[in-house]
């Protein structure tokens, strides 16, 4: 087995600046999307995904500017998420130097949506977020339902079979965030990426609430990730990818040094 | 000197482009599907994305198959295959319940078992998708500088294997299959994987096509 795990820095982009909340209590700024990408390439990141959390009309031009600034100097896989909801919006970032796009809320209130991008622009392009939630009590057998609207809404679809259902509407690789963890870096909800993970052939990427380098670790090992996204971790200056990357290579998982 | 991305419709060319715009700043990088100024262009890249019926079918519709084989006969300008680019090469695909593509090189092009797992118990993802140690069968100008055994960044389901062993330049190990994810034959070199993605072994190998005369 020789292919590496991936760690992938996530950017969370508003108005054109880099920004990730706080356990909650307000909006920190990172810095610019294009210094703080080639930081990232220099720390030898495995892949770049940029998340525009604004996402209106407005902000869209401001985007594809910054996705085609970063294409241009950083050659290491790009994938852009948030408010994707036509084939011209993925036309339009590919053009403009994405090699994914993350399809969200667009998936769950139009499926076909997925299927339709996946035969267009080949399933290597179409990752679909998957916002999950644990529905059951603690004496029950763990079961998670997908949310939108950054967790506030449920849609009484069940994480699991609606993560194979993408898979066989064309999604190429799944970004699982566990929607009880993001932003508390407790940690990934390892049960929830173990269930996905085992449920579908293609790649997992384990999102949401990663505070420690044990964390990733724990991704991969018992959540069974293929690669772990992180932010605050690598944002403020913690830990860097190299750090990371080491330490787990150092527990026994094979990395890209 | 003009490098001519071949524009068929199919891929992202514009990565391609920006990475070798970076290697070479003194070359014009053209993405194009204009007969002359293929013919023009000092070297070609064929890129590739997505379903290989796709491709085939793009590459008639935009009337370049032609001259894409006619590229491969003369034998006289470098051409970079890149992903489906280098699987379109060979003489057939499984995919898509089977493809004819160019034949420029004996092989078949089929699908990694899905159904495989690792040495821990864990199942091999398909598509093989990220950084895969890329082992060196053959000398080659292209891999000058890299080490066999350097990793690049694959994104793919299906894969080559040559007929003949001398096409076959770098190779992997997955899901129980040998990979040939370079090959080549005088004045073509194809990758399954993606140089423009690869940090800086992709852009090695980038400025390598650049500089090679074959």
């Amino acid at each position: 087995m020789t292919l590496a795990k991936r760690i992938i820095p996530c950017l969370d982009v508003d108005r054109g600046r880099v920004v990730k909340g706080v356990n909650f209590l307000g909006i920190r700024d990172a810095g610019d999307p294009v210094e703080v990408a080639r930081r990232y390439n220099e720390q030898n990141a495995d892949e770049i995904t940029f998340l525009d959390i604004t996402a209106s009309h407005e902000a869209r031009g401001t985007t594809l500017d910054m996705v085609s600034r970063i294409a241009g100097e950083v050659f290491i896989p790009l994938t852009v998420g948030g408010g994707i909801r036509s084939c011209d919006n993925i036309r339009a970032l590919l053009n403009a130097g994405a090699d994914k796009v993350s399809i969200n809320t667009a998936a769950v209130t139009d499926p076909d949506f997925v299927y339709e991008a996946a035969e267009r622009f080949g399933s290597q392009c179409i990752v679909v977020a998957i916002d999950a939630k644990r529905v059951s009590e603690d004496d029950e057998p763990p079961r998670w339902e997908i949310f939108t609207h950054g967790g506030r809404k449920s849609t009484g679809l069940d994480a699991v079979e609606w993560s194979r259902r993408m898979v066989e509407y064309g999604a190429g690789e799944l970004l699982v965030t566990s929607m009880d963890r993001d932003g508390t870096r407790e940690g990934f909800d390892l049960g929830v990426t173990r269930a996905i993970s085992d449920a579908v052939s293609v790649p997992v990427i384990a999102s949401g609430g990663v505070g420690n380098l044990d964390h990733l670790v724990a991704g991969v090992k018992e959540g069974g990730a293929d690669a772990v996204l992180a932010a605050s971790i690598f944002h403020f200056g913690e830990y860097t990818i190299e750090q990371a990357k080491q330490y787990m290579a150092d527990h026994g998982l094979e990395m890209r040094l | 000197m003009t490098i001519a991305i071949i524009d068929y419709g199919m891929g992202n060319l514009h990565s391609v482009a920006k990475a070798i715009e970076h290697v070479s700043p003194d070359e014009r990088v053209t993405i194009t599907r204009d007969a002359r100024a293929i013919k023009g262009a000092s070297r070609v890249v064929l890129p590739g994305q997505g379903a290989i019926r796709d491709c085939m079918g793009e590459l008639e519709r935009t009337e370049l198959t032609g001259l894409v084989k006619e590229l491969l006969r003369d034998a006289s300008k470098p051409l970079l295959g890149i992903c489906v680019g280098q699987q379109m090469l060979m003489d057939k695909s499984e995919e898509n319940g089977g493809v004819r593509c160019l034949g420029y090189m004996p092989g078949r092009v089929t699908r990694f078992d899905d159904t495989a797992l690792d040495e821990q118990g864990q199942r091999l993802k398909v598509p093989h998708m990220g950084w895969n140690r890329v082992h060196q069968h053959h000398m080659h100008p292209l891999w000058e500088g890299i080490l066999t055994g350097e990793r690049f960044y694959f994104v793919h389901s299906y894969f080559v294997q040559a007929e003949d062993d001398a096409h076959a330049m770098g190779y992997i190990d997955y899901a129980g299959s040998r990979a040939h994810v370079a090959t080549g034959r005088d004045a073509v070199f194809a990758v399954q994987f993606h140089p423009e993605k690869s940090a800086d072994a992709g852009l090695r190998l980038l400025a390598n096509f650049v500089a090679w005369s074959p």
